[in-house]
């Protein structure tokens, strides 16, 4: 398989045409950046304005660290990835600006708790291993061979909370030296990369051989027993953490990953019914996730039994009292909301503060993000990329549905982190890495163009 | 696997259109029902962001805000808050508004229409324009002479320019002071609980919803009824009554305090008060025309604003002879707010033309430029002039030489009536003192006040409640600190 893809890309590489071949585009990627930058300063000194009636002091150095991180990451990628998308890294550096202002937005309600410094701090770090990958990963098809590291470390970091105390319920965080990391949020990274090198490697056995049942096609028990008792485990081990945003997250990624490499149409079948008896199973023993189920049902039970508005009754205020154009920054009340107002219900902020209007914006630069994603994914020839490119793309998405669908009360809520915005290190530090990744497989799309699918 | 990537994608299509779709369902479909929760504080937090406008008497506030700096961050405070708790009510982040504070409140809290620089402005913009000032009617020295007048009794004081309308003072007594209600702390809820146990009732403004047998003061009403039907054409001539006065189809009888009243004369009956020729004039006159008068004056009228609501004064519609005999002299259903014998008084003295009372003269912007005026309002023609004319003179000479000499003032004309109204089961409870007056200065081309006092004392000894003993000196107060402003 990698010899195929290495022959492909030779092909590409010496038999493309130069009137054909893709422009660069990294002028266009600086003047967005620097659009970002200015958007993220124009946010941080809108909230200032609004608040005091005078732009906070830090704005000059805030735009400088945003501007000089973003700077970095531009060169870098000039210096080591001058093919790829244009768009994938002006759309992290708004989102990540974006949510640096919505936290320090909050700070602003909660004195005794500033968040935005640290967060900053986590993008710095994000924004570094960022760097690292890009400079140091020259080929995405390297990843393939350590898809069985990946497994052990992505299960070895999923594992690693249990030993460690639960923090609001849920068992996900360790804590070292003051700082709390999230392990399950690289784990899906690793997962990733594993489930692509795997599914590649074995993706005509998986499709091809097997029994027959009315239209679906069952794979083999011998290729598909390794997949099906890593998902469990790792669904297992984040039942037992009671974390079911990422263990669903999981799921969504693993039955998308199946069905893009095997194109069998059984998989989702066997996909819907297993997350059918695994709700039912777990909606019945684990009250936790039955409170869920009952808080989005009715949102206002809590109101009508005299308990006050809860969480998500607030976030729904919240978005309510947006509107279309939204309060203005600075302006909104979503603090009511409570606990876990910066990370899990930060999107509440930005709906309330920017309105529909500015959260319909969000979901697009998801949307587009993503796009790009799958879009290199088609492009690019060898199918360890493609599968990657989609699996990164498509956490993102499902990420973004989890939470976004949660806070907003379209699905039941289960605790998430939104891509970019949300206070949490390690998501932060994550989702850089899962942009470079995307440069790293769109440098490659984009650079064998053929003049037939353009990325 | 080109195919099914698209599928895929195809698929986080449909999760970000189910994702923008939902949004718009929360933040424009939804939006008004969620915004009007009453679990959703915004409403509470935007409404006390900003300090509330004042309420003005004599161009002085009499209310202020407080910066507290809490989520509901302004509270109202009160100069003078037993004196004005009738006019301005109470402002409170737990039980809401009353009276001014609650008709007005669109102009205090800054969300009227009126205050927008543009129409739609602040729906734009989502500001909130300053709380504008309520400039009251009121007259601050007859406002304050007849709550010091009241001193510790039970009872109330209503008081109307006759011209206009304009409510000139409103008290009750006991009162309360409306900033013990203002804010979130426990000391509200307790403020509250104490307030509403307490016997005494002090959040009760007896002035406009409480009302009383009018008792004898009601006569002003039967005789204009009596005069503008023409059962008595000449105030001096005998009036055809027995006393004691047998109540038609009974065996009750009815008798006076006073000897001469057989057969006395409307005026005698007039300045002594005689029962008995009042409860026949109005049987007389019939129920008709008893009923036809007294709505003139007001009663029987439904939703009456001043702009908040007046209890209803009534007058019964449906009775026998002896009921109206007894309604006549403002006992068996007739009821009366103070305010409404105010209107009564008001209606003598402007000539028979009974002007609305209203308590609010304008409504302003902060910045002091007027958003709207009371304006002129309709007056009403309560009976003929000459019949007016005629009752003021009986009121007058009831100061001179009857019931209510306590009620003269130096340099004035002044009219009124005296009341003793009967109540409780068997008439057990003690009786409400009353008195009706209107007082024109000698230098004056009109009268420029009328009132209205009730005292329901029940310290006082049984035989020293009259209207012309314990009300007659307040109303005497009252219109000399408007004769003297």
């Amino acid at each position: 398989m990698t010899q195929a893809g290495a022959e492909a890309l030779t092909q590409a590489r010496d038999g493309s045409d130069p009137a054909v071949r893709l422009p660069r585009r990294r002028g266009i990627e600086l003047a967005l950046i620097v659009l970002a930058v200015l958007l993220s300063v124009y946010g941080y000194c809108a909230v200032g304005l609004a608040r005091n009636g005078a732009v906070p002091p830090g704005a000059a150095g805030y735009g400088a660290g945003l501007g000089v991180l973003a700077l970095l990451a531009h060169l870098t990628v000039r210096w080591r990835a001058p093919h790829a998308d244009p768009l994938l890294l002006p759309i992290a550096v708004l989102l990540n600006g974006i949510g640096l202002v919505l936290i320090y937005r909050l700070d602003l309600e909660t004195p005794g708790d500033r968040a935005a410094p640290t967060q900053l701090v986590w993008s710095t770090l994000g924004v570094a291993l960022f760097l690292f990958v890009v400079a140091a990963l020259r080929d995405h098809r390297v990843l393939q061979r350590y898809a069985y590291v990946s497994v052990v470390a992505a299960l070895a970091l999923l594992t690693l909370p249990i030993f460690f105390p639960a923090v609001n319920g849920a068992r996900i965080w360790i804590r070292i030296a003051g700082f709390s990391i999230q392990p399950g949020e690289f784990a899906k990274v690793l997962l990733a990369v594993f489930f692509a090198a795997y599914l590649a490697a074995n993706r005509t056995a998986l499709a091809y051989a097997g029994r027959k049942i009315w239209w679906m096609q069952l794979p083999t028990g011998r290729v598909l027993g390794p997949i099906v008792a890593i998902w469990l485990l790792s669904v297992g081990v984040l039942v037992l953490e009671r974390d079911l945003g990422t263990s669903l997250l999981f799921f969504g990624l693993f039955v998308v990953m199946l069905y893009v490499a095997t194109g069998r149409t059984g998989w989702i079948a066997v996909g819907l019914l297993l997350a059918v008896l695994g709700a039912v199973a777990v909606g019945r023993l684990e009250p936790h996730v039955h409170s869920r189920v009952e808080d989005w049902l009715h949102p206002f039970a809590s109101i009508e039994a005299g308990q006050g508005p809860n969480q998500l009754a607030q976030s729904l205020f919240s978005f309510a009292a947006g509107g279309t154009l939204g309060t203005g920054l600075g302006l909104g009340h979503s603090v009511l909301i409570g606990f876990a107002v910066k990370s899990d219900f930060i999107l509440a902020t930005a709906g309330e503060e920017l309105g529909l209007a500015g959260l319909s914006a969000l979901f697009l630069l998801y949307g587009l993000l993503v796009e790009r994603g799958y879009r290199a994914g088609l492009a690019l020839r060898d199918p360890f990329g493609r599968l990657l490119a989609v699996g990164l793309a498509s956490i993102v998405a499902l990420q973004v549905f989890v939470i976004a669908g949660g806070v907003t009360g379209l699905i039941p809520l289960t605790g998430m982190a939104m891509p970019f915005l949300a206070q949490g290190g390690s998501s932060v530090v994550t989702n850089w890495a899962i942009v470079a990744l995307l440069i790293r497989v769109s440098d490659s799309a984009r650079r064998q163009y053929d003049g037939k699918e353009a990325p | 696997m080109t195919r099914h990537i698209r599928h895929a994608a195809i698929f986080c299509a449909l999760l970000l259109a189910a994702l923008l779709v939902n949004a718009t369902r929360v933040q424009v479909v939804r939006s008004a029902s969620y915004d009007d929760n009453p679990a959703n504080r915004r409403a509470a937090i935007a409404r006390y962001a900003q300090p509330r406008g004042d309420i003005l008497v004599g161009g002085a506030p009499v209310t202020g805000t407080r910066d507290t700096r809490e989520q509901l961050r302004h509270e109202r405070t009160y100069r003078d808050g037993p004196l004005y708790a009738p006019v301005t009510g109470f402002s409170s982040q737990v039980y809401g508004t009353t009276f001014l504070e609650h008709s007005e409140d669109g102009i205090l809290s800054g969300t009227d229409p009126l205050l927008a620089p543009f129409p739609l402005w602040n729906d734009f913009t989502r500001s909130r324009p300053p709380g504008g000032n309520v400039v009251t009617t009121l007259n601050a020295r007859a406002q304050r002479a007849a709550y010091e007048g009241l001193a510790r009794r039970k009872g109330a004081v209503a008081a109307v320019e006759p011209a206009t309308g304009r409510i000139l003072a409103l008290v009750t007594a006991p009162s309360y002071d409306p900033s013990v209600l203002s804010g979130n702390g426990p000391g509200v809820t307790e403020a509250w609980a104490r307030l509403n146990s307490d016997p005494d009732r002090p959040m009760l403004n007896r002035a406009v919803r409480q009302t009383y047998p009018p008792g004898s003061t009601f006569k002003v009403v039967t005789t204009a009824a009596a005069l503008d039907a023409g059962v008595i054409r000449n105030l001096d001539a005998p009036t055809d009554s027995p006393a004691p006065y047998r109540l038609p189809g009974t065996t009750t009888s009815l008798t006076n305090g006073w000897k001469e009243c057989e057969n006395a004369s409307l005026r005698d009956a007039f300045v002594w008060s005689c029962n008995t020729v009042f409860a026949k004039l109005g049987v007389d006159v019939g129920l008709t025309n008893m009923v036809a008068t007294a709505e003139a004056f007001g009663f029987n009228a439904a939703d009456v604003r001043i702009p908040f609501s007046v209890a209803q004064s009534t007058f019964d519609t449906s009775l026998d002879r002896a009921q109206l005999a007894l309604s006549s002299i403002g006992q068996y259903n007739t009821r009366a707010t103070p305010l409404q014998m105010a209107m009564v008084a008001a209606a003598v003295a402007n000539g028979g033309q009974l002007r609305p009372p209203y308590l609010v003269e304008r409504t302003t912007r902060w910045s002091g430029a007027t958003v709207a005026t009371a304006g002129p309002r309709p007056a009403r023609q309560a009976m003929y002039p000459s019949t007016a004319r005629r009752l003021r003179q009986l009121m007058t000479d009831v100061v001179r030489k009857g019931t209510g000499k306590n009620a003269a003032i130096r340099g004035a004309t002044v009219g009124g009536k005296t009341g003793t109204a009967q109540h409780g089961i068997g008439n057990a409870g003690k009786p409400y003192a009353w008195f009706v007056s209107w007082a024109q200065a000698d230098r004056d081309l009109e009268p420029k006040v009328a009132v209205a006092v009730v005292v329901e004392d029940s310290a006082a000894n049984r035989r020293d409640i009259t209207g012309g003993g314990l009300a007659a000196p307040i109303a005497r107060a009252v219109m000399e600190a408007v004769l003297t402003s």
